[in-house]
């Protein structure tokens, strides 16, 4: 049925039945819908003939590396897009959870040590740190779902909202026993080990484990979006609630838990951002949701809603993090990054619109 | 040319690729006339439509209106030179009131600068007084009736002067009564010197509103006939290309026992009072009355999914609560809506996943696992049993013409194992030969000793499908006739009763 050598061969012969006005409107057709892939091609092998270590193991270590934690996020925020939703206070939260992994986890013996009387680090508490600090991500997740599915609230206003209050008590937490806004370091090695520890090398490229972390967390996400009724839901919900109401569908429910295990994904991140980043600080997972968001767009998650596949998002962090990746090695300033990354979201979406306006 | 050829189209084609849409047809409106335009779905009609009005561009073919050779690039040029559309699914901004909609686009100002609300409202009146028009021009479209709503779509063409006025299946949501009245414009509309082209699926309409007959079949011209030279059964047999001898399948089913109970339903946010009626195993119910009688609403909460302020639903003698969709569902319920775009179908989503929306549980293994295989399994069974047309099982929805749709969403419910069907206008929008095979599938059910209440404004549909008729009237049951010796005058009577 979807036998893909068939498929090319039926399109083939499609091609050749057509006059030539058709076959140049379905070539242009051909490079629009496929333009972001092609420019991507072009900008590999552009910067691999620039910078001959672009294409080399360890230089593709740090890629996956770099994919691997910015993935959660994005899988986490595209459950909300596909409800035609989106998810301001993604970051907030990666930060408040990173801040109270970070205390949890810090040296019994560090000089600015936040509280005194916690559990020695042990494999049992790191595991219980990252329950406790998913959990707190789920939480606001289930309050986001809530507004928005009890009171027909748009995601965007009560996201925000959460956003702000999250800030407002990541700013509290750092001000606590007298801390005084410092950023919380002094993590254990315990801890560091356990999210970041090297798994093997490439290419003398050290390969965290939080790679292996966040493949679990890939195949678990395919798993529901794809062979669970829950994820079946949720594609019904957001390409119709109407109808989806009508057919059975508890819209409701499906609503609030989106939101909670995107914001569990989101606590996730939170748990190995202190580890990747060394310290953590008030600002940290800053605008995380930006870049989260834009990845999924660029892998066809459409805020169009009701469609997007776990292998586009993998696609879209792809995409992100090899432009940030190749652009930062052809020596193109961190201002220059931020044009670029506009005009790729910009142009993706405008590509991606292309596909669901009704041609007239 | 004739003097009194208002506009001409000769030899239109367009080709989509791997489709010859239109093929060189021929078509040509009178000055003061109406031209009914048919065929089944697919035939070409809205295509035809859409080169007139640059929705589409034509591959070859030329359009004369008034002798003069025309090329509109879109409707709002068209309408600007006199030819206006009144569509199925009216595109009206609903948030504005009656007169914003009118004059969207060349508001009245003063001095270029302010909109002359006073002017807007004259010139609105004088329109609705000429037509007959009772609305209230600063009246918000979303808060009126799909009819009144229609209504100032036709006073919109008619405040441009239109010489051309195409109608777009305009009685597909009206009640006798609003045809009536439609009918009225129209021929005013004709008088007057427009002309008129009409499109619809209702035979009887259109024997009785047109001058001209055009039939399209599969983007070809068929026949072009003064109207009194053809008969119900040519027409068909022209559209299909072959005698369909009966509009109705044999009626095969017995009713039983009584099955369903309502009892004394009121509606806590809407019309319905204490509407009460019962149905039997096997038996075909039919819901019959005006527009906002409370068909639908009856439909809607016994399914609940809308709220009941009293009343009691009863199977079998036992109590259900419904209280909302998942609850009906697994008492036994299912509800096929009446705007399938809004509320029936995903249009994003596939053939299958549309189909399997409401019985995932089917295919859960070991608590949680979704089996592929049997999601396939279901969803080709029901693309077989349906003969539904499509692609395959990944073909998007949206896709697919409105008959198979309904077929996907009817295949959709019948998975749930339903023992009662609300079936809401259940063949709107679907060609002849579609019809039947709906029709023929809702006896079939009724064989299996399904219970069946099924909403209609196609009297001779109720009349041709149903055992029974329950007649409402203002949200409230006007009464009951037996389907087999009853007329639609008597039905007209009760369906006016608590008007």
């Amino acid at each position: 049925m979807t036998n893909p050598v068939k498929n090319m061969q039926r399109a083939i012969a499609d091609y050749k039945q057509m006059n030539a006005k058709d076959q140049k409107r379905y070539l242009t057709d051909m490079v629009l819908n496929n333009a972001l892939y092609i420019l991507m091609a072009i900008f590999v092998i552009y910067t691999a003939i620039k910078q001959p270590n672009f294409l080399t193991l360890g230089s593709f270590a740090n890629l996956i590396t770099q994919v691997a934690a910015y993935l959660p996020l994005a899988l986490g925020i595209a459950g909300c897009i596909v409800l035609t939703g989106t998810d301001l206070s993604a970051g907030r939260v990666v930060g408040l959870t990173a801040a109270i992994a970070g205390v949890f986890m810090q040296k019994a013996d560090f000089a600015n040590k936040m509280f005194q009387n916690l559990p020695e680090i042990t494999l049992g508490w790191i595991l219980a740190t990252m329950l406790i600090v998913v959990l707190i991500g789920a939480m606001i997740g289930l309050v986001n779902g809530f507004f928005v599915a009890k009171f027909s609230l748009h995601p965007f206003i009560v996201t925000l909202s959460t956003q702000l209050i999250t800030y407002g008590i990541i700013l509290w937490f750092f001000a606590l026993n007298g801390n005084n806004g410092q950023p919380i370091s002094g993590l254990s090695r315990e801890y560091k080990d356990f999210v970041g520890g090297a798994m093997f090398r490439l290419g003398g490229v050290a390969v965290p484990r939080y790679v292996l972390y966040a493949i679990i967390l890939t195949v678990v996400m395919w798993f529901i979006w794809n062979k669970t009724t829950f994820g079946k839901n949720m594609f019904a919900v957001g390409s119709n609630a109407e109808a989806a109401k009508v057919s059975g569908v508890n819209v409701f429910m499906t609503t609030v838990l989106v939101h909670t295990l995107a914001g569990a994904m989101y606590g996730y991140a939170g748990f190995i951002e202190g580890v990747r980043a060394g310290s953590v600080a008030a600002s940290t997972g800053l605008n995380a949701e930006c870049d989260a968001i834009a990845a999924c767009v660029i892998g066809g998650v459409s805020f169009v809603g009701g469609t997007g596949k776990i292998s586009g998002i993998i696609l879209g962090v792809f995409v992100l993090r090899i432009i940030f990746v190749a652009l930062t090695m052809l020596g193109v300033d961190s201002s220059s990054l931020y044009i670029i990354k506009g005009a790729i979201i910009l142009c993706a979406c405008a590509l991606d619109m292309r596909k669901y306006l009704v041609k007239k | 040319m004739e003097q009194n050829t208002l506009l001409k189209m000769v030899g239109i084609t367009k080709t989509f690729p791997g489709v010859k849409a239109l093929d060189g047809v021929n078509f040509e409106v009178k000055r003061g006339t109406v031209h009914a335009l048919m065929g089944e779905n697919g035939a070409g009609k809205s295509t035809l439509m859409k080169c007139l009005f640059g929705m589409y561009a034509k591959d070859g073919g030329q359009i004369y209106l008034e002798g003069n050779e025309i090329n509109f690039k879109n409707s709002k040029e068209a309408l600007d030179n006199g030819v206006a559309m009144v569509h199925q699914e009216l595109n009206q901004a609903l948030k504005r009131n009656v007169m914003d909609n009118i004059w969207l686009g060349r508001y009245p100002t003063i001095a270029g600068i302010t909109v002359n609300e006073k002017k807007m409202y004259q010139d609105t009146m004088a329109i609705f007084k000429e037509l007959d028009i009772d609305v209230d021009p600063y009246k918000i479209m979303s808060t009126m009736p799909v009819s009144q709503r229609q209504m100032v779509e036709i006073a919109k063409a008619v405040s441009y002067n239109s010489k051309v006025i195409v109608f777009d299946e305009p009685t597909s949501s009206l009640t006798e009564e609003e045809v009536e009245h439609l009918f009225k414009i129209i021929n005013m509309l004709r008088d007057r010197g427009v002309g008129i082209i009409y499109i619809s699926h209702k035979m009887a309409e259109i024997k009785r509103i047109s001058d001209y007959i055009t039939v399209m079949r599969d983007g070809k011209w068929v026949a072009t006939e003064r109207a009194e030279d053809l008969e119900m059964q040519d027409i068909i047999r022209l559209m299909v290309g072959r005698e369909l001898t009966n509009q109705f399948p044999p009626k095969t089913n017995t009713p039983g026992e009584v099955y369903l109970k309502v009892e004394g339903i009121t509606g806590m946010y809407n019309q319905l009072k204490e509407v009460s009626f019962e149905a039997k195993r096997g038996e075909i119910v039919g819901l019959a009355g005006l527009d906002a009688s409370g068909r639908t609403e009856t439909l809607e909460s016994i399914f609940g999914i809308r709220t009941r302020k009293e009343g009691k639903i009863f199977l079998d003698g036992k109590q259900c609560l419904n209280r909302n969709a998942q609850e009906s569902i697994k008492n036994g319920f299912a509800l096929l809506t009446e705007e399938r775009r809004a509320t029936g179908i995903f249009g994003v989503l596939d053939i299958k996943a549309n189909t399997v929306i409401s019985s995932l549980k089917r295919h859960k293994r070991f608590g949680i696992f979704l089996s592929e295989k049997s999601q396939r399994e279901d969803t080709q069974y029901y693309i077989d049993a349906m003969r539904t047309k499509t692609p395959s099982q990944e073909t998007k929805i949206r896709t697919l013409s409105g008959g198979n749709q309904q077929k996907v969403i009817i295949g959709r419910w019948l998975l749930t194992e339903p023992e009662v069907l609300l079936l809401d206008e259940p063949t709107r929008g679907i060609d002849v030969g579609a019809k039947y095979e709906i029709y023929q599938l809702i006896l079939d059910l009724a064989n299996k000793g399904k219970t069946v209440l099924m909403v209609s404004s196609e009297m001779p549909e109720l009349l041709g499908v149903c055992d029974r008729i329950v007649v409402m009237s203002g949200g409230r049951v006007a009464g009951e006739v037996d389907a087999r010796n009853t007329t639609q005058e008597e039905i007209m009577t009760l369906a006016a009763k608590y008007v």
